[in-house]
């Protein structure tokens, strides 16, 4: 198979202006780094951050069916979600497994976008248009935005210098279309690093002049571009998972430990029997956090260990900047799935010793 | 700035894996190249071997990590392990910080002096990074 060449997004020639280095992430080129991923992690956690994510998908799913739609395939109550708000959820399988995680924006009753993983756009496309009738027409509008992640604990006092709403005024996972130095877009309290932030959607054309106008007002406030390698290690210390790492279309909803999420009582969804009866029987496995005792850094694909018998797989693992401690996930029996359970991760050979915790890792102070 | 805008000592000798090796009569110290650094990023773990632990040209003898990235150290030459950077162990981002100075790795008996002619020198190794990145 020749390797296609990477997709680009209207920021890639704005990241690397400033210095990026990138990199080829699930056929998108994308910085992994401007100066150093230690210190764009801590940049998030103590001032802030702007990242961008417009390789994410988006679908869009309109008409007088498309709210029944979106309770059929996944397993939050999007019938709960106000207009203007938005919510995480997963689209389900069968068996109760993860096709993709998402996050559904409610426009209205007849008209919901969905935030999509990149690499799985193509495929949720698919999947969401063989379960649709004529009530519905669902679009993959994913070119039509670029998507900027503003986060930090000081991300919305400089994101209310540029808006003509008060950032202020959205509550977490409530959403505005407003103008952001000007250009026009939608702005939602909404990310994936455990901190305070805004996702602000634009057309492409604008987006470098946003990311631009964005710098350049934050800078005196500790804002710095930031890539891929800080918004994954921001992810996992708040144990945010990882689609494809954390959990795919093998694992089920509780053995990922979305549970939270699964709302049975809104009525049928797909996947809701196999969910219910893993329930009432307990599930076999679950993904736990761990942290390391013994020196060395847990790798997604290092072996675990339990009395020197191969008992799971690092699924994320990496070094906590803040938290100061090499940190992982992994699936686990589920009765060594205890806070405390004595684990070794298999590091070159050689097993260093490791201990379940609580996830998250981090959270943020309110 | 091209990749190859690093500083590179003359008095060193580089491998292709990017270490470099300073020769001072039969003892070799060890350590990353800017350029490897600046590849890995922050360095945050060093596994280094132990002292008296024989190395062979060409072999890793021990391993760096970034926060992404793991990387193996390879020998330049062949000897016996003399000493190890301890300091490194607490302070691992000193490789970032100073690759040539306080952030060598570790110090060979050499067994065999001519092994290092066969190194690049820092021309050779500027050229060669460049047509590496290239």
């Amino acid at each position: 198979m020749v390797a296609e060449p990477p997709k680009t997004t209207p920021l890639t020639e704005t990241c690397r202006a400033l210095g990026g280095r990138m990199i080829d992430f699930a056929g998108w080129l994308l910085p992994v780094q401007f100066s150093s991923v230690l210190e764009e992690h801590q940049a998030v956690r103590t001032a802030a951050g702007l990242f961008d994510v417009s390789h994410m998908g988006e679908i869009e799913v309109r008409g007088p069916g498309a709210l029944a739609l979106v309770q059929r395939l996944t397993c939050n109550d999007a019938g709960q979600i106000p207009s203007g708000r938005a919510q995480y959820s997963v689209l389900t399988n069968d068996t109760g497994g993860v096709v993709d995680d998402v996050i559904v924006y409610r426009r209205g009753a007849a008209e919901l976008l969905l935030v999509v993983n990149a690499s799985n756009t193509a495929k949720d496309l698919a999947w969401i248009r063989d379960h649709a009738d004529r009530e519905v027409e669902v679009t993959d509008v994913s070119a039509r935005w670029a998507l900027l992640a503003l986060q930090g604990p000081r991300a919305s006092e400089i994101l209310a210098d540029l808006a003509a709403t008060p950032p202020a005024a959205l509550r977490p996972f409530a959403f505005a279309e407003t103008t952001v130095a000007g250009v026009p877009g939608v702005v939602a309290r909404t990310g994936y690093t455990g901190e305070d932030g805004f996702e602000i959607f634009c057309r492409p054309e604008a987006a470098a002049d946003l990311f631009g106008r964005l710098i350049e007002t934050g800078r005196s406030r500790g804002l710095r571009p930031c890539g891929l390698g800080s918004r994954d290690t921001l992810r996992l210390e708040a144990a945010m998972r990882l689609y494809g790492n954390d959990m795919d279309e093998t694992t089920t909803l509780i053995e990922a430990g979305l549970e939270s999420i699964v709302r049975f009582e809104k009525g049928e969804f797909i996947g809701r029997d196999a969910l219910l009866r893993q329930r009432a029987a307990g599930p076999a496995r679950r993904l736990v956090g761990f942290e390391m005792i013994d020196a060395g850094i847990a790798r997604h694909g290092y072996r675990v260990m339990i009395d020197s018998v191969a008992a799971g797989t690092v699924t994320s693992g990496s070094p906590g900047p803040t938290v100061k401690k090499n940190i992982g996930l992994v699936y686990l029996p589920a009765v060594h799935a205890q806070t405390g359970s004595a684990i070794a991760v298999e590091i070159r050979g050689r097993e260093a010793r490791a201990s379940v915790v609580p996830t998250p890792f981090y959270k943020r102070a309110r | 700035m091209s990749k190859g805008d690093g500083i590179y000592p003359d008095d060193l000798k580089y491998t292709r894996e990017h270490e470099w090796l300073a020769v001072h009569g039969s003892v070799g110290t060890i350590g990353l190249t800017h350029y490897a650094q600046s590849e890995l990023g922050d360095i945050v773990y060093v596994e280094m071997p132990v002292v008296g632990s024989p190395v062979v040209a060409g072999e890793d003898c021990g391993t760096v990590e970034s926060v992404k990235a793991v990387s193996e150290i390879f020998a330049p030459a062949s000897g016996e392990i003399l000493e190890v950077n301890g300091t490194l162990t607490a302070s691992p981002e000193i490789i970032n910080k100073d690759p040539y100075g306080e952030g060598w790795l570790v110090k060979v008996k050499l067994a065999d002096l001519k092994e290092a002619a066969g190194l690049m020198s820092a021309a050779e190794y500027r050229k060669y990074i460049e047509e590496e990145s290239n």
